[in-house]
């Protein structure tokens, strides 16, 4: 192989990881915005534990990997994971949740695999199914909106994260099921879909306020496509293939499959496809390879949701395909210039 | 391994060439029943009994078993020696019995056993097999007693739970609770956390190595490794 230099003028790269990161975060902030509007200020203190959380650690596995702390922290890849965490975590969330996650991610996730670059799943839900598998009964604890009851004050926020209950909340009161976990209990006892959605938890297409969150983060998804951050290949066919199944068991009983756009606008949809599917470490990176991708993970997303013992699945999906990805890339490698179609398919 | 050198059979076995950690044989029962430290010892203890009586009974036998039929004979060996040990067993910790479960008649499965009798007790003398089978099997129950203490801490923050299955009811206010009102990190419990568990002790392991002199030879170092190729 030869690798020579060619003589200049060169193009200078448009991207580096740190500018490609810091504009991921800049395009979540709408999402995140629109989350802490509608669930209230636990889910701020949930993004400064997770943010502070993933630096602590990462400098820590650098410093007995004897890495460069400084320069590696700078581009920005753990402090986005943290944030990815945190984003996916109910709002009444002790601080350890946070912690115990994201610790989990930076560390064996990320860290221990080689860090940016070497991880082959995704560390942000790596954490995210851990906190899921050991601590179902904090992970659930998620409240309805703010155009429904009121959020917890700062104060009350402030004490639920430090593990302590206010006395003036009564917790169980307070929780409530998630409009896709209220679709899955009431299809299970054989409710339609048009009863269920009669519910003040849904809105006009998914969940209240969740509706509006999906907004947000399509939002910033469309401008980090429009930035070139990520290529449209990945959420296009994630929400082409959801869309598809999701129509075709429609189609089959409307009564007992809601409409494929409560499937896109309710849950992770929106956020895992742009924000978490693209990961630029576990995606596929051929073009159509991406394509490959992105749809199965949106064909996973309807079968575990419908069929799996969890409401939503956009973690367990993508890290499924996550172990998909090298034998993707294998068969879809594109043509090199110069070379025989052939070549493709010999092997 | 002319000479009668006893304390290289214990290194081998408890650290260099633990089965557990370096063989990476018998992962089976160890990753499904290292859920409490007391499951990993009742296992560890169980498979270290099997291993010392295979290793003496294939030493006594070497010389008269064709090359040819060894294997058959060794299992038949094996297997013999792990159904006295399930009937015992049973008869004796019937409780510790129901709980492992399965995981006793597959003692005979565990290639750890069958490695041994292969790699050492079929070319060794009696007493050097013998003790052989004692430290193999005793490194192999310390990683089951350390891995399962991990999880059990990890998982429930209890450490003995039931510990009067095997010691009899006058051991029943034993368990340790270490983390009081904890909620637990299931994870630990579950299959993933058996992986992730023993992967970090490997590491552990790996790094105490590294730290340590180089004191044996490259050419020592092969010997170490040879019978292990054989094994798997």
């Amino acid at each position: 192989m030869d690798f020579s230099t060619a003589i200049s003028p060169h193009i200078k790269p448009r991207n580096r990881v740190d500018k490609m990161m810091l504009q991921v975060l800049l395009a979540l902030i709408p999402g995140a915005l629109a989350m802490i509007w509608f669930f209230g200020w636990g889910i701020l203190f949930n993004l400064l534990v997770a943010s502070a959380t993933a630096i602590a650690c990462e400098a820590l596995i650098l410093k007995l990997r004897n890495k460069p702390v400084r320069s590696t922290l700078c581009d920005l890849s753990a402090l986005l994971t943290g944030i990815l965490l945190a984003l996916a975590l109910p709002p009444l969330a002790p601080w350890w949740l946070a912690f115990v996650g994201t610790a989990f991610a930076i560390i064996i996730a990320k860290q221990l695999y080689g860090g940016l670059g070497y991880n082959p799943f995704n560390p942000a839900m790596i954490g995210y199914v851990v906190l899921l598998i050991s601590f179902p009964q904090q992970m659930t604890a998620w409240i309805p909106p703010s155009t429904i009851a009121a959020t917890p004050s700062f104060l009350e926020s402030l004490q639920l994260l430090l593990g302590l209950i206010p006395e003036s909340l009564n917790i169980d009161a307070m929780t409530m099921a998630t409009p896709l976990d209220t679709m899955k209990t009431e299809l299970g006892i054989n409710r339609t879909t048009g009863e269920i959605m009669d519910n003040e938890l849904f809105g006009t297409f998914g969940g209240t306020g969740w509706e509006w969150i999906a907004n947000a983060y399509l939002l910033g998804g469309i401008w980090l496509i429009y930035k070139r951050v990520i290529s449209w290949h990945i959420p296009v066919a994630l929400l082409f293939g959801l869309t598809t199944i999701s129509f075709i068991f429609f189609l089959t009983g409307p009564d007992s499959h809601p409409y494929p756009f409560f499937h896109l606008f309710s849950g992770a949809i929106m956020l895992g496809a742009f924000f978490i599917a693209t990961d630029p470490v576990t995606a596929s990176t051929t073009p159509k390879g991406r394509l490959i991708y992105g749809f199965l993970i949106g064909l996973l997303i309807y079968i575990i949701r419908s069929y799996g013992g969890y409401p939503d699945a956009v973690a367990f999906a993508v890290l499924i395909m996550n172990l998909t990805v090298p034998l993707i890339d294998y068969y879809t490698q594109p043509r090199v210039f110069g070379h025989a179609s052939e070549n493709n398919h010999e092997q | 391994m002319s000479g009668r050198n006893y304390g290289k059979v214990c290194r081998d076995g408890l650290w260099n060439n633990n089965q557990a950690l370096v063989a990476l044989l018998g992962m089976c029962p160890l990753l499904a029943v290292s859920n409490t430290l007391m499951n990993g010892l009742g296992l560890g203890l169980a498979t270290t009994l099997t291993l010392i009586c295979s290793n003496t009974i294939i030493s006594l036998i070497r010389k008269q078993v064709p090359d040819e039929v060894r294997l058959p004979v060794f299992v038949l060996i094996i297997a013999s020696v792990v159904t006295i040990i399930e009937l015992c067993m049973n008869a004796y910790f019937h409780e510790l019995y129901k709980i492992l479960g399965i995981f006793i008649p597959l003692i005979v499965t565990n290639c750890a056993i069958i490695g041994r009798a292969e790699a050492f007790a079929s070319k060794n003398p009696l007493d050097l097999a013998a003790l052989d089978g004692l430290m193999m099997g005793l490194g192999f129950t310390s990683v089951l007693v350390l891995l399962g203490g991990l999880r059990e801490l990890i998982g429930s923050g209890t450490l003995f739970a039931q510990i009067h299955l095997m010691l009899g009811e006058a051991a029943t206010g034993w368990e340790l609770t270490i983390i009081d009102d904890y909620s637990g990190f299931l994870l630990a419990i579950l299959p993933p956390g058996a992986f992730i568990g023993l992967g970090l002790i490997i590491a552990v392991k790996n790094i105490i190595d590294s730290r340590q002199p180089q004191k044996s030879s490259p050419k020592e170092e092969a010997a170490t490794f040879a019978p292990q190729t054989e094994n798997i």
